[in-house]
C-alpha cells in the first residue's frame, strides 16, 4: 500500500460540519485512525470518541498527528490547507470549487514544506484493510495487489467494484482530484506504486480534457515496469461541449480520448475499452 | 471547478484592463448603427468596428470593419449587426480609434496545469495567432513561470522584456505591461489575460486588443461580475448530443462512460446528464423529467454507482417519476453502491427491472431502442 498506512494518524479539520461529521463517522466505521478532530471555537468537545481542537497545533500538544482530511468550504479551503502544510506530511483535501490561484498556491506551499497533498476535489485515499482518509463507499473495496489511480470519482468506484467482484483487490485507490491543479500527478502515485511490494499491478483511469494522461504516458515509459491498465472515459464525447463539472472538455486538438489512448498504448500500457475490459486484461496478466 | 470560467467580451475587458493602467485605444460600444454614428463622431477620427464575440478568428471571419468618417461608419456597421460569427450572432460593436500600427507584440499570463504556475508569455510575434507561432517558431515565444507564493517582481517582467529581443529603449516601457498584465490575471483570478496585438504606435505602448477569463470558482470575491455571468445555474450537468438514448449517471467520469458504452453497442446519446454526487429523491426526478422532455429522447438509461449518492433515493426518484409521467419513455436502470439492497428491494417491490451491471443496462438500453424504430 502507498501513502494511507499502519502509520497514518490523521486529524479532521472541520469535523462539526455536515460533511465533516457524517465522514468523520463513515471512517471511523472502516477503522481508520481519526485521532482528532478541529473545529475553532469548539475546541474541548468531543465528537464520538474523537477530542475537537480549536487547532491543528492545539491538537499536536495532546495527540500523535502526520496527516489531515480537509472538509472545509471553499471560501476557508485555503487557510485550513495552510495550517495542516505548515504542520503535517499528508493532507486530503476533499473541497470541491477551491479557486484554481488558492489550488495553486496550495501546491506550491507543499513543495516548499515537503508536504504531500492530495486533491483538491478528491474522493480521497483507501488503502483496504488499514483504512481511508476520503468519501468512498468502503464495501465496493477489498483488500488486494492492484494499486488504482484515477482523477474521476465514481468511476474509480466502478472499477474497484468490478475487480472486487472479479475476486481480486485493491493495495491502494487513490484519487488524484478532478481539479486543473492538484497536488499529486499520476506519474508521482504510479512511481509510489512502483516501488510498493504489495502493489502487483496498477490501474490507472483518466478521461478527457487536459494532458495529464499524456504526460503519465510518457513517465510510464521511461519508469514504469510493472504492468500498467489503463481506461479513458469519454471517448464519444464531442469537442467542445463540457462534459460534467469535472474539466472534461475537448479544447482544440487536445484532450481527447484518442490523444491520451495512442500515447499510453505507445508507452506500453494496456488500453481497456471497457471498465470490465480492464478486469479481463488483468486475470490475463497476472 | 477551476475548469469553468468566466469569458469577458473585449470592451468589458478592456475597461477591466483600463482600470488596472493599461492603455488601450478610446473605444465605444455600441448596440445599433445609429450609435455606431455617435460613437464615431465622438472619436472623430478614423474608426475600427469591432464585433463583439466571444469565439476566436472573428478578424478572418470578416468581423471587423474600418471606416474613414461617422456616415461611413454607420453604414458598414449595418453589415456586422446580425452576423453570424461560427454561431455567434453580433448584436454589440465596439467603436475604436484606428490605430497607427509600427509592430505587433504579443502579451498573455495564463494558468499553467502542468506546472501548476502562472505562464507569462511574451512575444515580437504579435497580432497573429500565437498557436501556429508556438507550433512553427516556438523560440520566438518567451516564457516564464511565475511562483505563485512569491511577489512578482520588476525584474522578473525586466528580464521577460530583454528575452523578447526589443530595443533597449522599449524595456522598461514593455516590462511596465506584464507586471500590469499579471496584476489583472492575479487580482482578477483570471485563467488567462491576454493581449494580441500589443501595438507599438507613435504615441507609444497600447493594448489594441484584450481577452479576459475568469475562474467561476472564484466569483465570490469578484461580486461585481455575478450579474453578468452566463452560465445558467443548473443543478445538473447537462449537455444534448443529436442521439435518442439518454444517458444519466452520477459523476463525470462514470456518465461519460456510459455514454461511450452506449455508443459502443452502436447506440446514440441523446443527452449526458451528471447528477452530481449526493443526489436527493427530487434530484433524481427532475434529472429523469428533464430528459423525458427532449423531444428525441426514446430510451433513458440511468447509470448510478452510489457513492455519496444513495441507491434508495434514486429508486424513490425513479418510482415519484413513474407515477406521475404522462409519457412513458422505457427506462433502463443500473443500480448499485451505497444503499444497494434496499434501493433494489424498492424497485423490485414496484415492478421495476434493473441491473447491476453498468455494461447490460447499456447493452439493453441500446436494443429496447433498436425495437422501437
Amino acid at each position: 500500500m502507498i501513502i494511507l498506512n499502519e502509520e497514518t494518524r490523521c486529524i479532521v479539520q472541520g469535523i462539526t460540519g455536515k460533511q465533516g461529521s457524517f465522514h468523520t463517522e463513515q471512517m471511523l466505521n472502516y477503522e481508520t485512525s481519526i485521532v482528532a478532530g478541529t473545529s475553532p471555537g469548539k475546541g474541548g468537545q468531543k465528537f464520538g470518541p474523537v477530542n475537537v481542537y480549536n487547532s491543528i497545533a492545539e491538537a499536536k500538544e495532546e495527540q500523535e498527528i502526520n496527516a489531515s482530511i480537509i472538509f472545509i468550504p471553499a471560501p476557508f479551503a485555503k487557510d485550513a490547507a495552510y495550517e495542516a502544510i505548515s504542520q503535517l506530511d499528508l493532507v486530503v483535501i476533499i473541497t470541491e470549487h477551491i479557486p484554481v490561484h488558492d489550488s495553486m498556491q496550495i501546491v506550491e506551499y507543499a513543495k516548499r514544506n515537503n508536504t504531500t497533498v492530495i486533491g483538491p476535489n478528491t474522493p480521497g485515499i483507501i488503502s483496504p484493510g488499514v483504512g481511508k482518509l476520503g468519501i468512498m463507499p468502503t464495501h465496493l473495496f477489498d483488500k488486494g495487489n492492484i494499486g488504482i489511480v484515477s482523477r474521476s470519482g465514481t468511476l474509480t468506484y466502478e472499477v474497484a467494484y468490478q475487480i472486487t467482484n472479479a475476486g481480486m483487490g485493491q493495495s491502494t485507490c487513490l484519487g488524484i482530484g478532478g481539479d486543473p491543479v492538484v497536488g499529486l500527478n499520476y506519474a508521482d502515485v504510479l512511481q509510489m506504486f512502483e516501488e510498493d511490494d504489495e502493489t502487483g499491478a496498477m490501474v490507472m483511469i483518466g478521461e478527457i480534457g487536459g494532458n495529464a494522461e499524456e504526460r503519465a504516458a510518457e513517465f510510464i515509459d521511461k519508469n514504469i515496469s510493472k504492468p500498467v491498465i489503463a481506461y479513458i472515459a469519454g471517448v464519444t464525447a464531442p469537442p467542445g461541449k463540457r462534459m460534467g463539472h469535472a474539466g472534461a472538455i475537448i479544447e482544440g486538438e487536445s484532450g481527447t480520448a484518442e490523444s491520451k489512448i495512442n500515447a499510453l498504448k505507445q508507452a506500453g500500457v494496456n488500453v481497456a475499452s471497457t471498465p470490465s475490459g480492464i478486469v479481463d486484461i488483468i486475470k490475463k496478466i497476472l | 471547478m477551476g475548469d469553468r470560467k468566466l469569458k469577458f467580451f473585449e470592451y468589458k475587458a478592456k475597461e477591466i484592463f483600463k482600470r488596472e493602467g493599461i492603455p488601450v485605444p478610446e473605444n465605444y460600444l455600441a448596440l445599433n448603427e445609429k450609435e455606431v454614428h455617435k460613437a464615431a463622431e465622438k472619436i472623430n477620427k478614423p474608426v475600427a468596428l469591432k464585433s463583439q464575440v466571444l469565439v476566436g478568428g472573428r478578424g478572418k471571419a470578416g468581423g471587423i470593419k474600418f471606416a474613414d468618417n461617422p456616415q461611413d461608419a454607420g453604414n458598414i456597421a449595418k453589415e456586422l449587426f446580425g452576423m453570424d460569427i461560427k454561431g455567434e450572432t453580433v448584436n454589440k460593436v465596439l467603436v475604436e480609434e484606428k490605430i497607427n500600427v509600427q509592430s505587433e507584440f504579443y502579451l498573455s499570463v495564463v494558468m499553467d496545469r502542468s506546472a501548476k504556475k502562472p505562464l507569462v508569455m511574451a512575444s515580437t510575434e504579435g497580432g497573429v495567432d500565437i498557436e501556429e507561432v508556438a507550433r512553427k517558431t516556438p523560440d520566438k515565444i518567451v516564457k516564464y513561470h511565475v511562483n505563485p507564493l512569491d511577489e512578482f517582481m520588476p525584474y522578473e517582467a525586466r528580464e521577460i522584456a530583454l528575452k523578447m529581443g526589443i530595443p533597449n529603449q522599449m524595456i522598461s516601457k514593455m516590462s511596465g505591461f506584464i507586471i500590469k498584465l499579471f496584476k489583472v490575471f492575479k487580482n482578477y483570478d483570471a485563467s488567462i489575460a491576454e493581449i494580441n496585438p500589443l501595438v507599438l504606435t507613435p504615441e507609444g505602448l497600447i493594448a489594441a486588443d484584450a481577452k479576459l477569463e475568469i475562474d467561476d470558482d472564484a466569483l465570490w470575491r469578484h461580486k461585481e461580475f455575478v450579474n453578468l455571468e452566463e452560465t445558467q445555474k443548473n443543478e445538473f450537468a447537462y449537455v444534448t448530443l443529436d442521439g435518442n438514448i439518454a444517458v444519466i449517471g452520477n459523476g463525470a467520469g462514470l456518465t461519460l462512460t456510459g455514454m461511450d458504452m452506449i455508443n459502443l453497442y452502436s447506440g446514440k446519446p441523446a443527452t449526458f446528464l451528471d447528477i452530481g454526487g449526493g443526489a436527493s429523491q427530487q434530484n433524481i426526478a427532475r434529472a429523469i423529467n428533464l430528459v423525458i422532455s427532449e423531444p428525441n429522447v426514446k430510451v433513458i438509461f440511468l447509470n448510478v454507482l452510489g457513492g455519496i449518492t444513495r441507491a434508495d433515493d434514486v429508486a424513490n426518484g425513479v418510482i415519484d417519476v413513474l407515477n406521475s409521467a404522462e409519457s412513458k419513455v422505457p427506462l433502463v436502470i443500473r443500480l448499485t453502491g451505497t444503499n444497494e439492497e434496499e434501493g433494489q428491494r424498492i424497485l423490485t417491490e414496484a415492478g421495476i427491472s434493473f441491473e447491476t451491471s453498468m455494461e447490460a443496462a447499456a447493452k439493453k438500453a441500446v436494443e429496447i431502442c433498436e425495437s422501437l424504430e
